[in-house]
């Protein structure tokens, strides 16, 4: 009890060194979380994805088309539960900074495949009666006031044209994690006007994705279906969806281990600033330590006070900026609309910031704490006075 | 009053020590030997690096010699490794200090209970204890006040309530009244004059005060690492002393 009090005081001892260690911690920790965030969400499409669902695309490129007829061969492959078309839109709304992923779908087996949008029952069969149609997430919903019953217009970029869609349901995710800003619209409508305007490039499909009975034959089912367009003018790579979305975060990887490497130089530079506040709080309290150790404590125990001081400053560092990190990522999701699908603040950042500063205060004390549990008495002594 | 009948507390046998200063050695006591009795107030006298508080380091138990033997209570000190040595301070000796070493996060209580910490006494009974001490140094009334919001006299009683707190049978005092105005050092040394008599303490005092000397039964005169307990410089510095 008297050793953490000790502690405690201690910490406390000097109110502005450590309010601004702490503040320094706090900031260092927030923006570790922040940053750590941003790399999550870039992963965000390939954690949501379903162990059940394949996508098979051109062989050559994903902005390479494969034929409609696909559709049915890939149904017939064994193990294949379900397949729906889908085609990226990219259409611009208003303005080529309001981004939000678009997509052409076969709507009955596309909502069927993905119950993680949760969309209500009426809302579904508005969805499927009406070809102009749209559904739209929450989150899409939210940034641009979108409401049912509202016409969305889309300039058209890889499609070209003015383009509206009649919001007829919002859908929720199932869970935190899932993407709530796009917009899916019908496949066969977007393919009709296409036809009637560019016919060379009608029935056309960007990607299907591929619902299988037992996701421990991904493999073999990939295989099975990639094997019936094998020379033909379009062959197929079929992969998870998983390893489809990592493909997308591969293009980019650059940029992601940028994120992670600024993220623990941060840890690293809060770490220099921390061991420097501990290494000038034992010198000043050599003659402390070394009264203590003639007292009969034990150099373990005056290391001790040192590490626990060092681990006392950086666990509330640790607590404001773990607690300030919510918010400020919610604050920070909003400002960046879309652009981020999901920008939660995961468990595994929280134990990772929890991590990174027990690791810094434990540091930070190693040699000053040493250097006092080292310290013979009688020189510890000659520094007071 | 010594105990004539009893072993010496303290037996300092051709103990040798010097420091390495710029790498040259120093020496600091030279074939220094004598005995303390139980009960004993002695008091260590000597000009400026004579090695009067490196002897009272020796036999605190915080440093050691390079040569000889250094008992106290029939334990040679010498030969304990630092845990053990940690231990046997805890238990055997009381340390006051020329600037009272207090810890200044921690109350006058709290400073005074600090070694029981070290003993396995449940919380009621350090509680007790420490208020016991505390009294003893007049200071029941201010268990409660941080070393700040003490004078300098008052945070030297609290060092000796925490120096007799484990019931030691050595007391170290090194230039206790070093810091103190007149009258806190005549408190201060009355002080320690009961704990001598009315407890028993044996206690060894470096100082420079002839007054604090004045104090002690007995004088011991360091210079240069030598020790002298008759002859010239032992008469001069009693006589020093009495003056």
């Amino acid at each position: 009890m008297q050793f953490l009090k000790l502690i405690l005081r201690n910490a406390l001892r000097h109110k502005l060194r450590t309010g601004l260690t702490v503040l320094g911690l706090v900031v260092a920790i927030l923006a570790f979380g922040l940053l750590q965030t941003v790399v999550d969400a870039w992963y965000a499409g390939a954690n949501s994805a379903a162990p059940n669902r394949l996508v098979t695309r051109n062989a050559i490129s994903l902005t390479f088309p494969m034929p409609l007829h696909y559709r049915d061969k890939i149904r017939g492959v064994d193990g294949v539960r379900a397949v729906g078309a889908a085609n990226w839109f990219g259409g611009i709304y208003q303005d080529p900074k309001n981004f939000f992923p678009q997509f052409a779908i076969d709507p009955a087996p596309y909502f069927a495949m993905y119950p993680e949008y949760r969309l209500k029952e009426d809302e579904l069969r508005a969805f499927l009666r009406d070809r102009k149609g749209a559904v739209i997430g929450r989150k899409l919903a939210a940034t641009y006031g979108f409401r049912l019953g509202d016409a969305i217009p889309l300039q058209g970029t890889i499609y070209p044209g003015t383009w509206s869609f009649t919001v007829r349901g919002i859908y929720d995710g199932a869970e935190a994690k899932t993407d709530t800003s796009q917009m899916f619209f019908h496949w066969d409508y977007v393919n009709e006007v296409i036809k009637a305007k560019i016919p060379r490039r009608a029935d056309q499909v960007g990607v299907f994705v591929v619902q299988i009975d037992d996701p421990a034959r991904s493999a073999e089912i990939s295989r099975a279906i990639d094997r019936q367009f094998v020379n033909s003018l379009a062959e197929t790579l079929t992969e998870t969806e998983k390893a489809f979305q990592l493909g997308f975060v591969a293009m980019t990887e650059a940029i992601v281990v940028a994120i992670r490497i600024v993220s623990f130089v941060v840890i690293f530079i809060i770490l220099a600033v921390m061991a420097n506040t501990m290494a000038m709080t034992a010198r000043e309290r050599l003659g402390e330590y070394a009264t203590l150790k003639a007292l009969g404590f034990a150099p373990a125990y005056v290391a001790w006070l040192v590490l626990g001081e060092s681990v006392a400053i950086a666990v509330i560092g640790a607590g404001i900026g773990i607690a300030a990190t919510f918010p400020v990522s919610a604050g920070f999701a909003a400002k960046m609309g879309t652009l981020f699908p999901v920008f939660e603040v995961s468990g595994g950042t929280v134990a990772l910031q929890a991590g990174c500063a027990i690791a810094v205060g434990v540091a930070a004390a190693l040699l000053p704490g040493r250097r006092a549990a080292r310290m013979k008495i009688v020189d510890g002594l000659r520094a007071i006075g | 009053m010594t105990d004539a009948g009893a072993p010496p507390l303290i037996s300092i046998r051709h103990v040798f020590k010097s420091y390495r200063r710029g790498g040259q050695t120093v020496p600091v006591l030279h074939d220094v030997s004598f005995d303390v009795a139980r009960g004993d107030f002695l008091g260590l006298m000597g000009p400026s690096g004579s090695g009067k508080s490196t002897l009272l380091n020796l036999i605190a138990g915080i440093d050691k010699p390079e040569t000889g033997e250094v008992l106290v209570d029939g334990v040679d000190i010498t030969q304990l490794d630092e845990s053990e040595l940690a231990d046997w301070r805890a238990g055997a000796v009381g340390f006051i200090f020329q600037f009272y070493n207090l810890m200044p996060v921690l109350t006058a209580f709290e400073n005074v209970e600090l070694p029981l910490m070290l003993t396995h006494l449940p919380r009621k009974l350090r509680r007790l204890h420490a208020e016991a001490a505390l009294a003893l140094v007049g200071l029941a009334d201010r268990m409660e006040h941080y070393p700040s919001e003490l004078s300098g006299g008052q945070q030297q009683r609290v060092a000796i309530a925490r120096a007799i707190i484990t019931d030691p049978k050595l007391i170290v005092a090194d230039e206790p009244t070093g810091d103190l105005d007149r009258q806190s050092a005549e408190d201060v040394l009355a002080l320690m004059d009961r704990l001598n008599v009315e407890l028993g303490k044996t206690i060894l005092m470096v100082t420079h005060d002839r007054r604090a000397a004045g104090r002690a039964h007995a004088i011991m005169y360091l210079d240069k690492g030598e020790l002298s307990t008759s002859g010239d410089l032992y008469e001069r510095s009693v006589r020093e002393a009495r003056a």
